[in-house]
This record gives structure tokens, C-alpha cells and sequence, in this order.
């Protein structure tokens, strides 16, 4: 097997600035991280411990295999926004009793847990995965329901939960729910439309109106025990499967639920480590995003043995194309390298993922992209059409989509790259990556253009100080909106990970995604020739 | 000539006593009780025949299936090893009687040494030194009240005043009929600060008797010798010939052949007295062959072929015994059953024979997988060091019995490196008292299980390591957590590499399932980890300790109820089985209930008095309806 070689010098100043910025912005990931750890911060934490209930973090550490991986998706959902960073709920996916399964925890420390816009979405991001990869879904519930004051954004897109966890029941992917707590009103759907249920006893609380709504609706004189205690729905209603002595027995008796539900572990692949050191990751990609760099130093870092065949190496060169394997999932691997997409690069790879759907291998797609090529030349050699050829691959492709930003992602190259909009099972974001319409100084500068012509249009005088104000203002807004961070706060990608990390995350996303079938596309649209 | 022969007893004796037999081209038969079918002495033995049951006195203990034993197996002699019928003069004549050739001394004199308080009359008569039978009044304390029929230490008491004379005396007598059946007690004075010397002897039919040098057993707790040696650092040439002489004269007087032990107090001011023979080999020969080079197994069966014996060689060096007991120490000496997962003594040179150059003599009756029952003797193995010096067999003593992995069971491994290791000891300063005074030695010789709880932690990690980094997050928040019993807990986390973030100060050199490599402060340290469901035995360069895991999730404990019984199920009282204030059992029937055309059982949860039964027969009853109420004893 080819073997990919590498040029990485870590002594040379490139890759020592290269890798100082890298950190920097690596720090801010971790700043966000500790930030969506913290929950509702010292004191709510303290008073749930105080209560001897256990953070969502800890649940879900108990609910996991011993030393078993736990990849957070969207953990910093909300960053950047009015919310808290985390939006108060903790997912990922991870192994319980060997089996993968997707885990979503409400933090009651945050608000009490209650939902929010980012919440909602990232709740739902969540299902989407247990869905499309067929993994178990195993709600950790304590929420005090709506956050009311947005309950506008909430109400009628929040119904869909209920939808998709019957739907995923109805599609034979299991669905617990451990009530640790309350789960009232609307929440109440949660045990109520999923496969098993466990309650806490003396904690979870699950009904559709508290007391003081009963008496206003019926004039009942009633009490939180009788309305949904866990003795009550274990002994009563029947809508607790089990009653659960504590948290973690109730955690003991998830493990156990999903031990019978007769999901063998698939004898994993294995895939030997890559032959270059991981740790240069970081020095790498540029720190300047006009300095493009060779995908292949990435590759050699992320794939078994740093193997990769490379198809049409000598066509089409500001893309690689290649099949390679990850932790022993084979892979077809787009990456951008030179920045820009020509012609040939959307026609090469049109024609790679096609052939990655003849053999039912999943793409993995590493974006660093400035977009499809711009100008005369390009617009008469057909840039619109062959950009249409890949974006009608990419969208129609049935094979599942992993992807990476390693660097940019603007424009339709974002669309031609699998961005969020072409559904990617998994995409994740590297710390430096940005992904904008275009970038911020381009922005700024068209606006100024644009703006420049209609003065001259109307004949006015262009105020050139005032002009200049606008244009920083502007590529200030939209350097902050194109970062990675902000864009992972609004829930446009799975998360930012360490670039360390990204083959042991890229494994976990292709062992979740073997937990399903897939198969390649039968057909696609119609291709513009 | 012996051409077949039959060991009476199991253990490390049979196969002593077997690899004698392989060297000569002996065949071998081997009893063995129903506990012990599995055991290595039966393996090893060319012809094995079942003694059925397990407890002695159905199986070991019986002479006449023993015996039967040996005619049925075509055996021409029989060895009684130590223990059991060694010394039981019914036995040695039913043996003779059989037409076989007994491995012992006479009957008589079996006999007569069985019988202490007529064994002093004699031998006092032959001019062995006596310490003299007190008649009461008793008006000299300390003294030491023995059963005349005991042995091994068994039965003794001592009585420091006149007020628990009596009370001593009358335990003295049960235990002593209990156990011996005879109940005769005597009493001596009881020497303080002695030490326990005793003089290997053997003795032909032509009348030659050799005395081949002492053994030092002073090391007992509650007079069970645990370490033996030889030569004794308190004895020197002159004392040795005396002490020789005696015991030649003894095992003349009371017509000994073969082996035999004669075994004397030696005072602190070099006085000796008879304390009593054996007539047998004795557990700690092993130390007197090794000095001497010789095999006291193969002199016994010569002798026993009527062979005059040999001349004795010179003593070379020291050799130092150590018996390894199922036994926890710092736990009151409580014998400690179960399997015995891993039974491995590293650099040993031999077994059951003498060591031809020095090293390490093992001499065991147990293996990987040897199930330890409360049957028999607890001592699983003695370890025997032969060196140039006293000093270097107790180094190399110490050192291979702390490296030795012994998995499954408590012993008194830790104790003995402890007394190998000490100071009073090394000086040779040591009497029978020594242990008593020195509660100190039967600590574990880990203090600290920190290393060693983290190596069994990471150990288990390393065994379910997987695809992924272990525990990987991309968000991490708090380590693994590893309980074991005792609260000793764990917490480890790995960064993305593999190296060790918590606890801080430990490098992780490497792990995997049976060995972790750690480094603290510079120094590195190797464990090995023997892991057996829960439990982890971890064996590390300070010594072994046993870490039982503690479940992540404990059962909920099986709710109590709390004396009443209600109604699983709507249903028809049927029989009604007992009526208020009736004592039951756990597991008694109560009532019955008849629902669905099945008949259920209701069972008195625990034993107790029925305090209330408001059912009666034929009488509907919900879910729910108290059925009973138990009250417990």
C-alpha cells in the first residue's frame, strides 16, 4: 500500500507559529468546554450534590463502560448566544454493556434544566444521530420543562421529540428513559413515548399538571406523590417499567435494560495507528488561511498505517481523492489542497463519490475550501455546471458522510465539501476553521463596492471615512460569525475537537455509523454535462 | 526388599515420600480421601485407592482401610509420614501384622513414647535430663500442663498461678480425651525465655543408633513450629555432643528404629531437658538433610529392608526451614480456606530431596488450582533455603518467599519474611516466647496499598482496553473510579496518549492485563497482576496484596419485609399450615394460595413466631391482604 510521506518540520518557524496559534484558539475551546462543564455553575451544583443527586457528567460516567470512549457532540451548543454554553443538556455517544448508544443527559443544574431554543435543537441533533446511525437512545431526564420566556421557539418545533422517539421506536432502535427527577407537562412524553422507563424512587416526578393546576382545572385537592411519584407510576399507571432505589441504581438498571436488548457487539475492525505523530497536528494547518497546506500531512496523521491509494493524483490536484482506512473502516477521502475548486476537481469528485457508492464505502470529506473558482474564464469553461455535477453527487450519495473543517469552508465549496446543509452524519470542526458565504475581508470589501456604485449612481459623494468604519465593522461581524466556536454554539456542527483527536473521534463516528446498514446510491439526479 | 509401597497420608509427605520411592524405583500407591481426589500426591502415585469421605477420621485416620488399601494395590510396605497414624501403635502392628513391612519404629516403642508420663520414667532411668513431674501441691509457677497422649503441642496449657491450676487442669483433661482419648495430664515447670532444640536420630536393627545433628525450633506461635534451622545458633560442638548423646541414649532406651526425634527444652542458662520423642520423621526434616546431604527417607526404607546404616557425613553449612500455612496472622491465625489460584516460588533449585549445591528446597503438597478445605492441616508448602551462612539462607529465605505469588488464600508468608528479616532474629536471639512478644512481625509487609491497588486498577483497564484511547473524552470532567474493599479506592484518567493525568507524580511505564510498570519519584516498580473475577491478587517489590473489587453497582439488598406477608396476587386462601404462635423456620410453609388453578406457596421469610394470622381457609384475599405476620426469635 502507498504510503503517504511527510515534510513536517517541527523546528521550522512556520510550524512553531503555526502551532502557537493552534493553541491559542485551542484554549478558547477548552475556556467553552470548562464553561458547559461548570453547568449552572458552583452553587446550583453544590445544592443538587447537597440533595445527593449526581451531575449529568457523573450519571453519565456511571451509565458508561468502565474506560469505555464518550465523544460529546454539541457540547458547547449555545456559545455565544443568550443561553448558557452547553444549553443545559449533555450528550454523546458511548458504550454501555458493549453496545453504542446515544446518550442525552438534561443538566438540572442549568435553569432546572429547562429547555431552551439551543436545547432543542441540540436534543433533536441528538435523536438525528441515534436515528440515521441506529444506536439506542438512552434519556437522562430532569427538566423543569419549556423555558418559558422562549417558549414561543419552543412549543410547537419542541413537539418533534415525541414524534422522533416513537418514530425511532416504530424503526426498531430502542429508546430508554431513566426519570431522574422532574419531567412534567410535556416532558412527560419522554418516558411516556419511549421503550423502557426507570424511575428514581422518591425523585422523579412525571405528570402532566403539578397540583396547582390540577385544583385550578378540576378543583382537585392533590399532591406531587399521587399526581406522578416513581411508587405511584411503578405500583399505579404502570408507566414506570422499574422503581429504581437511587440514581445509581437506576443507572444499574439501564445497563441492564440495554444488556437485554439483544444488540451484539459487531466484532470491530482494526486498523493499525498512523506512522506519524499525531501532536503535529497542531502545527500543520496555517495559521494564515490565504497559506494553504497539503491535506496529505493530515492524512498521514489520521489514517491506519498512513496508507492511502490516491485516485487521479495527477487530475484535478487542488483535490485529493483516495481510499484509505480508519481504525479499519475503509474510507473515501476528499480533501481540498490547493483551496479553490476548478472544473476538474468537481468533475473528479463527481466521479469518486459515485464510485464510493458502487462499493458501499463511506467519504470522509476535509474541507479547506475557498469555493468554486470565480471569473470569466471559469463561468465560460462551465464552473457553475461541473460545481452542480459534485453538489448533485454529494447530495444524492446514500454512502454516510463523515466531515472534517480543517481550515475554511466558504462558499458553495462548503455545499460541494458536505457542509451541515447535505446532511453529513457526522461534522466536526477543527479550532481554526471558518465557514462564511465568503470570507470576512471579501465581504467588507464587495459591500464597499457595492456601495461605492450606487453612490456614483445617484450621483452622491462617497464618504470614504465613514466607508472605512463600515467595512471594519463589518469584517469584524463576520470574522466573529465565520469562527468555529460561534458557528458550533449555533448547533452548524457536531463540535470542535482537538486536532489531536481527530482519528480517535473519526472512529468512534464510523463505529457508530456501522451500527446500521447502508449501501450506495442506486441514482443520482441528473448530471449536467 | 521393597518393591511397592504405600504412603499413609496425603500432602507434601506422600510426595516426599513418593520421590524417594522414583529415585529408587519403588512403586508408589497413594490413599486418598474424597477431598483430596484431585490432589498432586494422587496424580504422582503409580496406583491410587479411594478412602471414601473426607474427614480423617473416615479416611486417613482408618488403619484398616489402610491397610486393605495396601493389599488390594498389591503394596509390600507402608510409610506413615507424619501426622495422622504415624505414631499409632494399633496401626504399626496391624500393618505387621498384614504381612507388610512397616516404615517405623516397633510397636513398643511407639508405644512407649506415645506415653509421656512412662517415657520420663524410662528415660530419666537412661540418664536423659528430665525436668521433673510435679505432684500438688504445685507451689512453683510458672508450669506447663501437657496431655500425656498429646503431641504437636497440642493440649498444652500454661499456668502462671495457683489460682488457674485447677480451671487448666480440667481443660487440660477434656481437650486432651477429646482429642487423644486419653484424658491423662501432667504437669512441669514451664522454663521461660527456652528454646525448643531437638536431635534428628535413626536407628538400624543391628543396634546402631546415629544422632545427626539438632534442629533449632524455637519460632512457634501457640507451640506450632514455623521456621526451623540448623545447626542451632545457640548451640556449639560441646553442647551438641552432650545434647547428641542424650538422645542416642533416649531412642536406645526406648528401642527406637528408624527415624526419630528427640526433642529438648535448652534454658537460657545452656541447661537441657528431655521434652519428649518422636517416633517418625518429622515435619522439619528437610533442614537436617540438607546439612547433611543425606536422605532421610531412603535411610528409613534401608532400615526398614533390615539394612545396617551407613556412617553419618559431616554437617556443611546452615539450612533454614520455613512452613507456609493457610492461615492469616494478622487475623488471630484464622485458617483461611478457598482455591489457591496461584501457588509459584520463583528460583527454586529441588524438591522433596536434599540440595546439592545451595539454593532453595521446595517441598509442597499444593498447587495452581488446589482447592484448601478445613479438613487437614493448613500448611501448604515448607520452603527450605541452604546456604554457606545462616545469614544468606535467611536473605535468600526472605527474599524468595517474599517474591513467591500466592494467590487465594491468607498465609502467613508475610509473618515469616518479617522474622526472617529481624534483627533479634539475625542475632539468633530468639526462644520460644519470641513471637508472642513481637505482635508487630505479623503485619502485612505492604503498609501502603496505594501502588499496588493503582497497578490492579490499571491492570483491569489494560484488559479491557479497546480500539479507542482508554476512557477517552473530549470533554473530561472526572477519572475512572475502582473500589476495593477494605476503602481503598482508585482514580485513574489517561490522557489521549496513553499517559497517566491521575494521580499526579505516577508515570505509567507500561500496563497490561498481568503487569504494570509505574514510576514514582524516579524509581520505577514492577507489579504482577493476577486478576480472578473480582479479586486481584497483586504481587509488587514490597510484597503481595489481595484486592477484592468492589461491584460499581451493588444489588439492592433483597427487601426485608418487615414480619408481614401480603398477597402476591388476588387468589383463594387453600391450606392454612401453622396457627398463631407457632415457632417457624425460614423457608416453613405457612399457607397456601389458590389462584388460576396453581397453587402458590407462602413461606415464613425468616424464622420467628407466628404473631398474627388473619386468614382463614377458603377466605378470598387481595393483592395486598396481610396474610401473616412473623415475628422474628
Amino acid at each position: 500500500m502507498p504510503v503517504l510521506s511527510s515534510a513536517v518540520d517541527p523546528e521550522a518557524p512556520s510550524f512553531v507559529d503555526n502551532r502557537t496559534a493552534m493553541l491559542a484558539r485551542l484554549a478558547e475551546l477548552d475556556e467553552a468546554l470548562v464553561a458547559a462543564a461548570a453547568g449552572g455553575g458552583p452553587g446550583y451544583v453544590q445544592r443538587h450534590h447537597a440533595r445527593g443527586k449526581l451531575l449529568p457528567r457523573e450519571r453519565v460516567e456511571l451509565l458508561l463502560d468502565r474506560d469505555a470512549p464518550f465523544l460529546e457532540l454539541c457540547p458547547v451548543a449555545g456559545w455565544g448566544t443568550d443561553y448558557p454554553t452547553g444549553a443545559g443538556v449533555v450528550g454523546g455517544i458511548g458504550v454501555v454493556e458493549g453496545v453504542e448508544c446515544v446518550i442525552i443527559a438534561n443538566d438540572p443544574t442549568v435553569r432546572g434544566g429547562a429547555v431552551n431554543p439551543y436545547s432543542l435543537k441540540k436534543t433533536q441533533r441528538l435523536g438525528q444521530i441515534a436515528a440515521e446511525n441506529r444506536l439506542p437512545l438512552i434519556n437522562l431526564v430532569e427538566s423543569g420543562g419549556a423555558d418559558l420566556p422562549s417558549q414561543s421557539e419552543i412549543f410547537i418545533p419542541g413537539g418533534r421529540v415525541f414524534r422522533d422517539l416513537t418514530a425511532l421506536s416504530a424503526a426498531r432502535v430502542p429508546t430508554i428513559a431513566v426519570v431522574f427527577g422532574n419531567a412534567t407537562a410535556g416532558g412527560a412524553y419522554i418516558p411516556g413515548m419511549s421503550d423502557y422507563t426507570i424511575f428514581v424512587e422518591g425523585q422523579a416526578k412525571v405528570f402532566l399538571a403539578g397540583p396547582p393546576l390540577v385544583k385550578m382545572a378540576t378543583g382537585e385537592e392533590t399532591d406531587d406523590e399521587s399526581l406522578g411519584g416513581a411508587a405511584m407510576h411503578a405500583t399505579t399507571s404502570g408507566l414506570a417499567d422499574f422503581l429504581a432505589r437511587d440514581e445509581r441504581d437506576a443507572l444499574r438498571l439501564a445497563r441492564s435494560v440495554v444488556r437485554r436488548l439483544n444488540r451484539r457487539p459487531a466484532a470491530h475492525p482494526v486498523g493499525g495507528p498512523p506512522r506519524f505523530d499525531p501532536e503535529e497536528l497542531l502545527g500543520i494547518p496555517s495559521a494564515d488561511q490565504r497559506v494553504p497546506y497539503d491535506p496529505r500531512e493530515i492524512l498521514a496523521r489520521v489514517l491506519d498505517g498512513s496508507e492511502l491509494d490516491e485516485f487521479k493524483p495527477r487530475y484535478g490536484t487542488a483535490l485529493v481523492t483516495g481510499w484509505g482506512e480508519l481504525h479499519g473502516y475503509p474510507v473515501g477521502v476528499l480533501a481540498n489542497a490547493q483551496g479553490v475548486l476548478y472544473s476538474a476537481e468537481a468533475q473528479k469528485a463527481a466521479q469518486f463519490i459515485q464510485l464510493a457508492n458502487a462499493s458501499d464505502t463511506p467519504l470522509l470529506f476535509l474541507q479547506n475550501t475557498t469555493g468554486y473558482m470565480v471569473g470569466s474564464a471559469y463561468e465560460q469553461g462551465g464552473i457553475i455546471k461541473h460545481g452542480a455535477l459534485m453538489i448533485n453527487a454529494v447530495a444524492n450519495s446514500t454512502v454516510p458522510h463523515l466531515t472534517v473543517n480543517i481550515g475554511a469552508s466558504y462558499g458553495a465549496g462548503n455545499y460541494g465539501m458536505c457542509g451541515r446543509a447535505f446532511d453529513p452524519r457526522f461534522l466536526f470542526a477543527w479550532p481554526n476553521a471558518r465557514s462564511a458565504v465568503m470570507g470576512a475581508a471579501q465581504l467588507a470589501g464587495t459591500l464597499e463596492i457595492v456601495a461605492r456604485q450606487a453612490a456614483a449612481a445617484r450621483g452622491r459623494p462617497f464618504d470614504e471615512d465613514a466607508a472605512a468604519g463600515v467595512r471594519a465593522m463589518v469584517e469584524q461581524q463576520i470574522e466573529t460569525e465565520s469562527a468555529a466556536l460561534f458557528l458550533s454554539g449555533r448547533l452548524y456542527d457536531d463540535g470542535v475537537i482537538d486536532p489531536r483527536d481527530t482519528r480517535t473521534v473519526l472512529g468512534i463516528a464510523l463505529s457508530a455509523v456501522h451500527s446500521g446498514q447502508f449501501s450506495g446510491a442506486e441514482r443520482f439526479g441528473v448530471f449536467r454535462m | 526388599m521393597i518393591r511397592r509401597l504405600l504412603v499413609a497420608n496425603r500432602g507434601e509427605i506422600a510426595r516426599r515420600v513418593f520421590a524417594t520411592c522414583r529415585a529408587l524405583g519403588i512403586e508408589t500407591v497413594a490413599v486418598y480421601s474424597d477431598a483430596d481426589a484431585g490432589a498432586p500426591h494422587v496424580r504422582e502415585a503409580d496406583r491410587a485407592v479411594r478412602l471414601p469421605g473426607s474427614a480423617p477420621g473416615d479416611t486417613y485416620l482408618r488403619g484398616d482401610l489402610v491397610v486393605a488399601a495396601a493389599l488390594r494395590a498389591g503394596a509390600d510396605a507402608i510409610h506413615p509420614g507424619y501426622g495422622f497414624l504415624a505414631e499409632n501403635a494399633d496401626f504399626a502392628h496391624a500393618v505387621t501384622d498384614a504381612g507388610l513391612t512397616w516404615v517405623g519404629p516397633p510397636a513398643e516403642a511407639v508405644a512407649a513414647m506415645g506415653a509421656k508420663v512412662e517415657a520420663k520414667r524410662i528415660l530419666a532411668a537412661a540418664g536423659v535430663p528430665m525436668l521433673p513431674s510435679l505432684t500438688e501441691p504445685i507451689t512453683r509457677f510458672p508450669v506447663l500442663v501437657k496431655a500425656s497422649a498429646g503431641g504437636g503441642g497440642r493440649g498444652m496449657r500454661i499456668v502462671q498461678d495457683a489460682a488457674g491450676l485447677p480451671g487448666a487442669l480440667a481443660a487440660a483433661r477434656r481437650e486432651a480425651a477429646a482429642a487423644f482419648g486419653d484424658g491423662t495430664v501432667f504437669c512441669e515447670p514451664y522454663l521461660e525465655r527456652a528454646r525448643h532444640i531437638e536431635v534428628q536420630v535413626l536407628a538400624d536393627q543391628h543396634g546402631t543408633v546415629l544422632a545427626l545433628g539438632e534442629r533449632d525450633c524455637s519460632i512457634q506461635r501457640r507451640h506450632q513450629k514455623i521456621l526451623e534451622e540448623s545447626p542451632s545458633p545457640a548451640v556449639g560442638p560441646a553442647l551438641r555432643a552432650e545434647l547428641c548423646a542424650a538422645a542416642v541414649a533416649a531412642a536406645k532406651a526406648v528401642g527406637s528404629v528408624g527415624a526419630g526425634t528427640v526433642e529438648f527444652l535448652l534454658s537460657g542458662s545452656g541447661e537441657f531437658f528431655f521434652l519428649e520423642m518422636n517416633t517418625r520423621l518429622q515435619v522439619e526434616h528437610p533442614v537436617t538433610e540438607c546439612v547433611l546431604g543425606l536422605d532421610l527417607v531412603r535411610l528409613q526404607l534401608l532400615v526398614a529392608e533390615g539394612h545396617p546404616l551407613p556412617e553419618a557425613p559431616p554437617a556443611r553449612g546452615h539450612a533454614i526451614e520455613v512452613r507456609l500455612y493457610a492461615e492469616d496472622p494478622a487475623n488471630g491465625w484464622l485458617p483461611s480456606t478457598g482455591t489457591l489460584h496461584r501457588f509459584a516460588v520463583p528460583g527454586v533449585s529441588t524438591a522433596f530431596a536434599p540440595l546439592d549445591r545451595p539454593g532453595i528446597r521446595l517441598d509442597a503438597g499444593v498447587e495452581d488450582g488446589s482447592e484448601i478445605g478445613l479438613h487437614y492441616d493448613p500448611m501448604l508448602a515448607k520452603l527450605i533455603a541452604w546456604a554457606p551462612t545462616r545469614e544468606e539462607a535467611a536473605r535468600l529465605l526472605a527474599g524468595t518467599l517474599a517474591r513467591a505469588r500466592i494467590h487465594g488464600v491468607a498465609t502467613n508468608r508475610d509473618l515469616l519474611v518479617r522474622v526472617l528479616r529481624d534483627a533479634e532474629f539475625l542475632a539468633g536471639d530468639t526462644d520460644t516466647g519470641y513471637l508472642g512478644r513481637h505482635p508487630a512481625l505479623s503485619a502485612p509487609l505492604v503498609s501502603a496499598v496505594d501502588g499496588h491497588a493503582l497497578a490492579a486498577a490499571l491492570a483491569g483497564a489494560a484488559a479491557r482496553a479497546g480500539r479507542f484511547p482508554s476512557g477517552w473524552r473530549n470533554l473530561p470532567v472526572q477519572p475512572q473510579a475502582v473500589s476495593y474493599a477494605g476503602g481503598v479506592d482508585v482514580r485513574y484518567r489517561f490522557d489521549r496518549t496513553g499517559a497517566l493525568v491521575e494521580p499526579a507524580g505516577v508515570t505509567l511505564v507500561q500496563a497490561a492485563p498481568d503487569r504494570v510498570s509505574l514510576t514514582v519519584d524516579g524509581v520505577g516498580a514492577q507489579y504482577a497482576v493476577h486478576r480472578v473475577g473480582g479479586m486481584s491478587y497483586v504481587d509488587g517489590p514490597d510484597g503481595s496484596v489481595a484486592l477484592a473489587e468492589l461491584p460499581r453497582f451493588p444489588l439492592p439488598a433483597a427487601e426485608a419485609p418487615q414480619g408481614s406477608l401480603v398477597a402476591p396476587l388476588p387468589a383463594v386462601v387453600g391450606r392454612v399450615a401453622v396457627s398463631p404462635g407457632a415457632k417457624v423456620r425460614g423457608g416453613d410453609l405457612l399457607l397456601t394460595l389458590e389462584a388460576m388453578k396453581l397453587e402458590y406457596p407462602i413461606l415464613a421469610p425468616h424464622s420467628g413466631t407466628v404473631a398474627d394470622l388473619p386468614v382463614r381457609a377458603g377466605q378470598q384475599v387481595d393483592v395486598g391482604t396481610v396474610l401473616a405476620t412473623i415475628s422474628p426469635h
